[in-house]
């Protein structure tokens, strides 16, 4: 039984050849076989949002995934927004609008807000409710963090 | 043995951190050798589409397949293809993503375009496919109950052959539907629309994206006068398998859909219903809702929304 596959990935412009054990979820992939630990697992069944990466441009769940399907694909994790430290806006606007607190929920905000906002740059508020909608956070009450990604939105 | 956990950084095989199950992995090309695996491994396989509903269960070792065959690197399983009637084929392995932002999703079966941003969040949607969904089976799931109404058909292919199932006969409780071990569902056809034919969806749930605690989606034919000539009201989360509200169709047919008889129309399905009580919501107010959410789909489908 083979149990056990070689696979390149691309992970924020970066290309990795491992051999990954067919079972092994895209989070944990990234968290333990690549020391990218700012992908967040909080449930690990789909339903908090914390682990959302971008697949080939697109939000999904890491912890929805085998690391082993991802042969071939590109990667972004919050760790690739900001490779030299300098903030993107958005990241910018989440601080500015104090849209986290314990942080834990952020990786996968930012990801999905990311991906929002490069398919629809001018975003009406009920576009953002909606597209966070898959993320839970349990501090904020939400608001800064809409009006961080409105914020950015309009600048 | 001693302590092990990142003195190998390029091989990761500590169990610790394997949510799922063993299992053996397959990637197959082409369908042939697919149908091939499941033949060979029968019941001991599972088939990997989007993953949306298998992974959480793997990862919570609910189900422990020997055998996993992912489809995603089939050519030629996803697509969405529109016949001169105007009828849809839509290829299993099709994101809901797609089936949401497909032009002729809109033109052909609007109502799935209406229902998809319902179905989990988008990041659910960029990876889960309309044949998962649908051979999965989950009772509030909306596709099982949209390609009831729409009379679809689902062609299921196995290494002996292919064969027909109308959606009505596929589904036959909780996560159990007509598919045999061996068999793969690899396309969804669905009829043209019928002209004068207008359509509802509405569902009830406690939080955008969660699954539906009732839900309704109808189809309703009116002649030139406004009398309804047919109509199909189907629920879902009420049932083991989409539920299919003939008292309400009942109540619709040979009059005019007013307030009055949107209300007829949702007592009777109301009363017929025998759904289920979990801790999301008791049966008794499934009950309830069912009746609601038939009354604002069939209103929504008069109000020519559907246009």
């Amino acid at each position: 039984m083979t149990t056990n596959r070689s696979i390149r990935v691309t992970v924020n412009g970066q290309e990795y050849q491992r051999e990954v054990e067919v079972r092994m979820t895209l989070a944990d992939f990234l968290r333990e076989s690549l020391d990218l630990t700012g992908t967040h697992l909080g449930c690990e069944h789909g339903v908090c949002g914390a682990c959302t990466v971008l697949l080939n441009g697109e939000a999904v769940r890491s912890c929805l995934m085998l690391a082993v399907q991802t042969d071939g694909a590109s990667i972004e994790t919050v760790e690739g927004l900001a490779p030299d430290g300098e903030l993107t806006s958005l990241q910018l606007a989440f601080q500015q609008n104090h849209a986290l607190q314990c942080g834990f929920c952020t990786p996968g905000l930012l990801m999905t807000a990311t991906a929002f906002l490069r398919e629809t740059p001018n975003p009406t508020e009920e576009q953002i409710k909606d597209a966070i909608s898959g993320n839970i956070c349990r501090c904020t009450g939400y608001h800064s963090i809409i009006q961080a990604i409105k914020d950015v939105s309009q600048s | 043995m001693g302590i092990s956990a990142k003195e190998t950084p390029n091989v990761c095989d500590s169990n610790q951190i394997m949510k799922p199950p063993k299992f053996e992995y397959f990637a197959p090309e082409t369908l042939a050798e697919a149908t091939a695996l499941l033949a060979e491994h029968g019941d001991d396989a599972k088939i990997l589409a989007g993953g949306q509903s298998l992974m959480p269960m793997l990862n919570m070792r609910m189900v422990r397949p020997q055998v996993l065959v992912d489809l995603n690197g089939v050519a030629d399983l996803g697509g969405v293809e529109q016949h001169l009637g105007g009828g849809l084929t839509i290829g299993a392995l099709t994101r809901q993503r797609e089936l949401e932002r497909s032009p002729v999703v809109r033109e052909a079966a609007p109502v799935i375009s209406a229902a998809m941003p319902y179905l989990g969040h988008v990041q659910i949607r960029n990876r889960g496919t309309i044949g998962g969904s649908l051979s999965h089976a989950d009772p509030a799931a909306e596709l099982p109950a949209l390609c009831t109404a729409l009379d679809a058909q689902f062609v299921l292919t196995s290494s002996s052959g292919e064969r027909t199932v109308p959606a009505r006969d596929f589904f036959v409780t909780d996560l159990t539907t007509a598919l045999e071990a061996q068999e793969i569902l690899t396309q969804v056809r669905i009829p043209p629309p019928v002209d004068g034919s207008s359509w509802g969806f509405y569902e009830v749930c406690r939080r955008e994206g969660d699954f539906a605690l009732a839900g309704a989606v109808c189809m309703v034919h009116l002649d030139a006068s406004g009398t309804c000539q047919d109509a199909r009201i189907i629920l879902f989360g009420v049932g083991g398998a989409p539920v299919r509200a003939d008292a309400g169709v009942g109540a619709l047919i040979g009059t005019k859909p007013d307030a009055a008889s949107l209300q007829k129309a949702a007592d009777a399905v109301s009363q017929e219903l025998e759904p289920p009580g979990d801790i999301h919501a008791s049966a008794q107010y499934r009950k309830e809702v069912g009746g609601v959410v038939v009354r604002r789909a069939l209103a929504q489908a008069l109000e020519g929304r559907s246009q």
